[in-house]
């Protein structure tokens, strides 16, 4: 389909679904939502729907899999069949087992994985609504799952994409932006120290515009890092247990 | 991996039940707090999330056009699938689905297809050449007792709440999917020689027998499953059909409200 | 009561530089370029020259002396594995247990799916756990039942000077051990252990810190029909 044709984004600057060529689309962030799990978020952004969840430090298994001197990093990214416009067959295909690595492997650089030898820390993400822009959704849960479930770490994560359509440099590639625009470049980042933990590509981009591309996207992680931040302040504002850590013992 | 329970809390678990207790405080024929949300997945033609105590479970239908069976060539498909993601619990692996969640989809499909919940014949498009194809997928996010009923419930919630997507497909405007009955599951659990419905998680563990009974709203049994190496006394049965059918009357009613 | 003035301190998330001066990294935290972080959700305490993270989540993270509650898991003839609410099982050993045991007689002294009340004695860098019954008070638990709360939230269970954890054995008639690994014995009358559980799931759950001791002995005056402050001032 051309372009010109869509008009992705105006004159003006204003794209299709009324944003300004530097904005986010909403994003909310819940920490805590689940019971069973160690921890857990749930992300809405946009029209994209994502629930993480964290279980560990535990035993890995296969046992064979065990690294006598670090936890194993596992995230596991996947999309519920009724997530997409055309149903999705459930289980793994070769998208999401890329993603899942590529996130397993964003992750393992935060945490302390040799804390804990033998061990295994697993991240669910069940993607309930997609919308572009998912596996940035996915990572940004992700982060505020581990925090939530008191895995040690260096730092949290934040992510976000930005792309380019009808020739302009654009934060946040939306649905159709995504499908019809000339390049995505989804990254993650610690946000309080730069460092970029993930980052891919796709279509055409001169130096120029790959530079204004992760000057946005970058911006743009710093204010995602303040709605995980917040999200967490607000799940534990009510029970901060203050006492000292203690062993002091009681009994009958 | 295995779920623990250690053995005193398995016994005082016993006692409680003995005397007709529970571990929150519920009656053994009381069902937890029930919160059904529907239309909560943009990208699927219906769909339905439910908390059933801490239960929460996401049933979503996809809707798509498609070839009948050969043997009945004048009626819509329906497709069940479950996924115990190891979101939901430590004990839940990756993988594709065991047989728990086999049977979790087959006892819900049941009570929707016997109980004729849709009209399947007005599902097709051209007989013997084309009709609508219903995909449910139901997703377990996480898991404290009694899928069967969570899932059931949400199942029902969004076949009512599903738009046939016509438009899209170029058969005229969209519908609401034809639903005729509404059809409910309620599911005993058998613990040493007492009935208790809506389960949590440590009392599934240590359940003998379970027993589901899916009614609609004339009262009609329309599905049954007795699961569990434990066994039930036919006069158990009866009564497990008796509240049955009065604990659907009032999910029907919960349901009725969210009609759109 | 100062838990309001406790109340407002600051929730650190993992990365957050913590802000103190003369102190050496302790427990949950790190240390980068001179400055010291916080490792993990959690508020700031200082003790003895350290800096620590309490952890207002997570596991179980064992550590030597503490004393828990563990689940037998399995036997054999010369030691129990035991778990102990952490990422693995523990080892206890027929050498620290009080009985002497015949090599292969195992079973008959503890059995799987027994619980037991065991103390930490040791945490290797490879995080294998070996546990202790070997002192005064450890033993197999016989009778009650054992609930599970998030480890964090232990010493609020205990309370100031354990002045939570015996206001609820007063009134319930209950006894009650509090692991560090977050499971919590309650033994007594069903109808005191019923109330005791209530308790301490109120405990766990309330949004509301502060004040949150008056709430839970209104709870239990009010289940127990029994009112200690009244009965204290009498004394008096």
């Amino acid at each position: 389909m051309a372009e010109e044709e869509l008009k992705l984004i105006d004159e003006k600057g204003i794209r299709n679904d009324g944003r300004k060529f530097d904005e986010l689309r909403p994003i909310k962030i819940e920490a805590g939502v689940l019971k069973r799990a160690d921890g857990s978020a749930f992300l809405e952004w946009g029209e994209n729907k994502v629930m993480a969840a964290v279980y560990g430090p535990r035993e890995m298994h296969p046992r064979h899999a065990q690294d006598p001197s670090r936890a194993v990093v596992q995230a596991r990214y996947n999309m519920a069949a009724f997530s997409v416009p055309d149903r999705k067959r459930p289980g793994p295909d070769r998208r999401s087992v890329e993603i899942s690595k590529l996130m397993s492997e964003a992750l393992e650089e935060i945490i302390f994985v040799e804390h804990f030898p033998r061990a295994s820390i697993d991240i669910f993400v069940e993607v309930l609504e997609a919308s572009a822009g998912t596996r940035c959704a996915a990572l940004t849960a992700a982060s505020v799952a581990l925090a939530d479930a008191g895995i040690p770490m260096s730092d949290m994560i934040a992510s976000c994409a930005a792309g380019k359509i009808g020739g302009k440099v654009v934060l946040d590639l939306g649905k159709k932006e995504d499908n019809f625009g000339q390049a995505d470049v989804p990254m993650g980042m610690v946000p309080t120290t730069g460092k970029i933990t993930l980052l891919q590509m796709d279509g055409n981009l001169t130096m120029e515009e790959y530079k204004q591309a992760m000057e946005l996207a970058m911006d743009a992680c710093k204010e995602i890092y303040k709605i995980q931040r917040d999200a967490l302040k607000r799940r534990y504002s009510t029970s901060i247990s203050t006492f000292e850590e203690t062993n002091d013992m009681e009994e009958e | 991996m295995k779920e623990l329970i250690s053995k005193i809390t398995k016994d005082y678990l016993f006692r409680l039940i003995k005397d007709g207790k529970r571990l929150d405080g519920r009656d053994l024929l009381e069902q937890r707090d029930l919160d059904i949300e529907t239309g909560w997945i943009g990208t699927a033609e219906g769909s339905a999330r439910v908390h059933l105590g801490d239960t929460d479970v996401i049933v979503g239908i996809k809707m798509d056009v498609g070839e009948p069976f050969p043997d009945t060539p004048e009626k819509g498909v329906m497709i069940t699938s479950a996924e115990l993601i190891p979101m939901a619990s430590p004990k839940y692996e990756s993988g594709p689905p065991r047989e728990d969640a086999t049977e979790l989809a087959r006892v819900v499909d049941r009570g929707i297809r016997e109980g004729e919940v849709m009209d399947v014949k007005k599902l097709c498009i051209k007989k013997g050449e084309k009709v609508w194809l219903v995909f449910v997928d139901m997703h377990i996010l996480d898991f404290d007792g009694n899928l069967f009923d969570a899932c059931g419930i949400a199942l029902m919630a969004a076949l009512m709440n599903t738009i046939v997507p016509a438009e899209r497909h170029e058969l005229g405007e969209d519908y609401p999917l034809p639903v005729e009955h509404v059809v409910v599951p309620t599911t005993f659990y058998k613990v040493k020689d007492q009935i208790m419905l809506d389960v949590r998680l440590e009392e599934e563990m240590i359940a003998d027998a379970r027993l589901t009974v899916a009614t609609n709203e004339n009262g009609d049994i329309v599905a049954m499953q007795k699961g569990l190496s434990g066994v039930f006394e036919y006069e158990e049965t009866i009564s497990c059909i008796e509240e049955s059918k009065k604990i659907g009357d009032e999910l029907r009613k919960q349901l009725d409200k969210i009609k759109s | 009561m100062d838990d309001k003035k406790k109340y407002k301190r600051e929730l650190l998330l993992p990365g957050d530089m913590i802000e103190e001066e003369g102190v050496k990294p302790g427990r949950g935290t790190f240390k980068k370029d001179n400055k010291i972080y916080a490792a993990k959700l959690g508020v700031k305490t200082v003790r003895s020259g350290y800096v620590n993270i309490a952890a207002q989540s997570g596991r179980y993270d064992p550590r030597k002396g503490d004393k828990v509650i563990g689940t037998v898991t399995d036997v054999n003839s010369s030691i129990w594995m035991v778990d102990v609410n952490s990422p693995f099982p523990a080892v206890l050993h027929v050498n620290d247990v009080p009985w002497r045991v015949e090599f292969g007689d195992t079973k008959s002294y503890i059995d799987v799916g027994d619980a037991i009340l065991v103390k930490i004695s040791n945490v290797d860098e490879l995080k294998k756990i070996q546990i202790s019954m070997d002192e005064e008070g450890l033993r197999k638990l016989n009778n009650g039942q054992i609930i599970e709360i998030a480890p964090s939230q232990v010493p609020r269970i205990i309370g100031r000077k354990g002045s939570m954890i015996s206001m609820l054995k007063n009134y319930t008639d209950c006894r009650i051990f509090v692991g560090q690994n977050g499971r919590i014995w309650v033994d007594g009358p069903l109808e005191g252990q019923y109330v005791a559980v209530k308790a301490i799931q109120m405990i766990e759950e309330n949004a509301q810190v502060v004040g949150l001791t008056d709430a839970v002995e209104e709870y239990l005056r009010k289940e127990t029909g029994k009112d200690l402050e009244l009965e204290r001032k009498k004394l008096e």
